[in-house]
């Protein structure tokens, strides 16, 4: 290994050259991105982490109704808390690839229904109780029952069956499914003693850090967890979490050295911030998006040349510099990308070209101008995308009337009602998962009303199938078909931005799975 | 009985009728809200069946006015049932929070009234002269900036380039007095900044209204010091619109005060209630919305009062 990539990478684990950065530099000399993260991985063990200190974290996305329920957890106050103080069977990592959690190691039966999770042993409740597997049945059982009020009911309907056995949990589904193993990350699925029945927001877990003040809406106060099975994280003694809802002061209270991290910063004042003395600004491309969705079979979007039209008519370019501030990625009319595991690469980015949408509206043989609805609750800048999206598409002779709705109600009455409109996906952990929420002909979802039998067919096919190198070419034809017959337009993917202070905080590591480092911010980070 | 004692009497009977009122408006609000509480609580994925059940487990198939009166039985013994959003005890969560809001109008009204008087003092003093127009332009210009902008500017030069005061303001019980009061300096200065011009400007003008009288003429005549006629002889006799104006301030220090709650991230009532409608939670919004009107009618009241035995005409009677 080359002395400088060495030093690229120590200087990277210091905070002093950003990941992407690094990940750049790395390629220029040679060196695959994979490989250039482990090494990354390993300069930031080597500097190794420091035990001791407090963080105290500004975060926005809290509310004084927030419950120590992980059933409930819908906001980002929540989500953070919930991942500093509890596990999951497995967790995702910055590359996409299941890591094992809970969960030690697991296998599936060669039709993908019946799945085998062996569970870590010694692992100790915040109570002190130890963890059994009769705990992780009763969790899994109270968030698939019909009657919960779990975020996690939609992703568990497809169980049949959950039993223990022996050391082992044993899964039965009623349909193949590869992903069941990623499925289990799922933020919801906390683990909790007796399953959290009788109680479901007693707020014991297993995690890094347990509860010692919880104030909803205002602060959230954690303790290092000393029996912790998993010695190389929870570096911190205290962890301290307030909700400040206001952007600006939260920006303040970081500038200001109240907080030494943030999470939610807006993409236009990203720059601003980043100059400030020792805060670096973290965006991690993510899986959110932000979209146009056309109804395939509402006139006149049914005709596939005029929505051909419209997906070359629009900016991606300037829609990311200009809504996105720079903060995120061009979309390519699929909901996923290269963030996600088994995407394919080679799929032909779409551009703008106002020529080729003027020769495809022709062909359509529509006239007239086409009614886009959109309202700032779609996504933030959306109405100001709309008029860019306006004078985008008059370059190439299409006329579009913006219509602007109201926020109330919007995803009541507009989203999935109107045949042309904003509108914003959170993004899933996996291609299968986005497309079953809403591209799959019968999904309650189908913002788009795509209804492909073969791309159907294709999904199902993938989602039984536990030959990587099969599923990544099925998914590689799924996208061909999304991007080139659906009726999504995405011109964009959103980062997740957050900001430290580099004074302060080590070992930040980007990943593009949730916001703060997939919720892990508290946990793997140490004090500078 | 004397005149004093029976118009205060029918005062403090006015404002409990008055208190009644808002009560049955506040609950007759809630009820016209879409959706009914039983859906609110279970959810979109409810089934018929849960509802029913839940529906007369909560007594929601009773008349209104039956409701009504075991809501306003309960509130009357500072049972407000339990929050729909997080079940948590709503007389509980509301009592901290209330105490939160009270400490910060406090400290903000200890230093803006008397502020406030003794400014309005000088400005008579002083009339049409450079302290009068110095004091009035400065009030006014503090009032008139939004307080979410006047609250960015004090942060930006006093927490973020000249760390003098935190930013954020979160207090909690396990602070010690001083630690709170540390904590809450920038919002205080804010609800100080924009409670003073209003009340600095209504004492500046009750007064000079009273300086024309005869016997503020009879005691400059007599030589006593300016300040001391306008503080002795004319101040008395216009407590009664200042004291008016001092309680309406108070007032929207307690119920007012959501957006410097918001910017300084202080948990107070306003917060929690805004977290609570975005829920429709019921019992909260119910809860906070008599609260707010209690304290609302409760210092109009005290207006009433003082005005009334401020009043020499009212206290000895012929």
């Amino acid at each position: 290994m080359s002395d400088e990539l060495n030093y690229l990478a120590a200087r990277a684990a210091r905070g002093l050259l950003n990941r992407r950065a690094f990940l750049g530099r790395a390629a220029a000399l040679g060196v695959t991105a994979t490989m250039a993260n482990t090494l990354l991985a390993s300069a930031v063990r080597a500097a190794g982490p420091k035990a001791g200190g407090t963080l105290t974290m500004g975060l926005g996305g809290g509310e004084s109704t927030n419950s120590l329920d992980p059933g409930l957890d819908a906001s980002q106050v929540p989500f953070m808390y919930m991942s500093t103080m509890g596990n999951m069977l497995t967790t995702v990592d910055p590359m996409g690839n299941l890591e094992a959690s809970l969960a030690e190691s697991w296998d599936s039966s060669p039709d993908a229904i019946t799945w085998t999770f062996k569970i870590r042993k010694g692992v100790e409740f915040h109570n002190g109780a130890t963890m059994t597997v009769d705990d992780v049945v009763k969790t899994l059982q109270r968030h698939s029952d019909k009657n919960s009020k779990s975020g996690a009911l939609g992703i568990m309907q497809g169980i049949a069956d959950l039993k223990a056995d022996g050391d082992n949990l044993v899964v039965t589904l009623k349909t193949a499914n590869a992903d069941l193993p990623y499925l289990m990350a799922d933020y919801h699925l906390i683990m909790q003693p007796g399953g959290g029945i009788d109680k479901p927001d007693a707020g014991i877990f297993t995690g890094a850090y347990k509860l010692k003040t919880f104030e909803p809406g205002v602060r959230v106060v954690m303790e290092k967890n000393p029996n912790y099975w998993d010695s190389s994280v929870g570096h911190f003694d205290t962890v301290e979490m307030l909700v400040i809802n206001d952007a600006t002061a939260r920006n303040a209270a970081l500038q200001s050295g109240q907080v030494q991290m943030v999470n939610q910063v807006e993409p236009k004042v990203a720059d601003l911030l980043k100059r400030g003395k020792n805060i670096t600004v973290a965006a991690a491309a993510g899986h959110g998006i932000y979209v146009f969705n056309m109804f395939c079979d509402t006139a006149p979007f049914d005709n596939n040349d005029l929505r051909m039209a419209l997906k070359l008519a629009i900016d991606r370019e300037e829609m990311v510099k200009k809504i996105l501030a720079g903060y995120g990625t061009v979309g390519n009319d699929m909901p996923v990308n290269a963030s996600y595991p088994l995407f394919d690469d080679t799929i032909p980015q779409r551009t703008y070209d106002p020529e080729a949408a003027a020769a495809a509206y022709k062909k359509s043989g529509h006239s007239g101008s086409i009614l886009l609805r959109t309202a700032d609750a779609a996504f933030p800048g959306a109405i100001d995308a709309a008029a860019l999206y306006q004078q985008s598409a008059k370059k190439a002779g299409i006329t579009l009337e913006i219509k602007r709705e109201p926020n109330d109600g919007y995803w009541n009455d507009v989203w999935n009602k109107q045949p042309f409109s904003a509108s914003y996906w959170g993004g899933r952990a996996t291609q299968d998962q986005m497309y079953s929420t809403a591209y799959l002909s019968t999904a309650d979802w189908n913002d788009t009303r795509f209804k492909d039998p073969k791309f159907d067919a294709l999904l199902m096919q993938g989602r039984a199938e536990l030959d990587q190198t099969k599923r990544k070419a099925i998914y590689s034809e799924m996208g061909h078909i999304m991007r080139d017959t659906g009726g999504l337009i995405c011109p964009m993917f959103n980062n997740f931005i957050a900001a430290y202070r580099n004074d302060k905080i080590e070992g930040w590591l980007d990943n593009p799975n949730q916001d703060m480092m997939n919720g892990l911010a508290a946990v793997k980070c140490w004090a500078a | 009985m004397h005149p004093v004692v029976k118009l205060l009497a029918q005062r403090i009977a006015l404002g409990i009728l008055l208190l009644l009122a808002a009560s049955v408006l506040i609950f007759g609000g809630t009820q016209i809200l879409p959706g009914d509480v039983a859906q609110a609580i279970l959810g979109q994925q409810a089934t018929p069946v849960a509802l029913a059940n839940l529906r007369a487990q909560m007594g929601l198939n009773d008349p209104a006015y039956i409701r009504y009166f075991h809501w306003l039985f309960g509130a009357m013994h500072g049972d407000f049932g339990t929050s729909l959003a997080n079940g948590s005890d709503v007389a509980t969560d509301i009592a901290g929070r209330l105490a939160n809001t009270l400490f910060l109008a406090a400290t903000a009204a200890i230093i803006a009234v008397p502020t406030a008087i003794t400014l309005g003092l000088i400005s008579v003093r002083y009339q049409g002269r450079w302290p009068d127009k110095v004091i009035s332009a400065v009030t006014l210009a503090t009032v008139s900036v939004p307080e979410f902008l006047l609250g960015y500017i004090l942060m930006f030069f006093l927490a973020v380039e000249y760390p003098i005061a935190p930013s954020v303001s979160t207090i909690y019980d396990s602070m010690g007095f001083f630690e709170k009061l540390h904590a809450i300096v920038l919002p205080v200065m804010v609800l100080v900044l924009v409670v003073l011009g209003h009340m600095m400007r209504m004492t500046r003008a009750a007064i000079l209204n009273v300086m024309q009288s005869a016997y503020i003429e009879t005691a400059e005549l007599k030589g006593i010091r300016p300040f001391l006629v306008i503080f002795r002889h004319a101040f008395p006799n216009a407590v009664s619109p200042v004291v008016n104006v001092v309680m309406i301030n108070l007032a929207y220090l307690v119920v007012g005060v959501v957006v410097v709650e918001v910017v300084f991230v202080f948990p107070g009532m306003g917060q929690y209630l805004v977290d609570h409608v975005a829920k429709r939670d019921v019992p909260v919004v119910q809860a906070c919305g008599l609260v707010f009107a209690a304290v609302y009618i409760g210092l109009n009241m005290l207006a009433d009062v003082i005005s009334i035995l401020a009043n020499p005409r009212l206290r000895h009677p012929k």
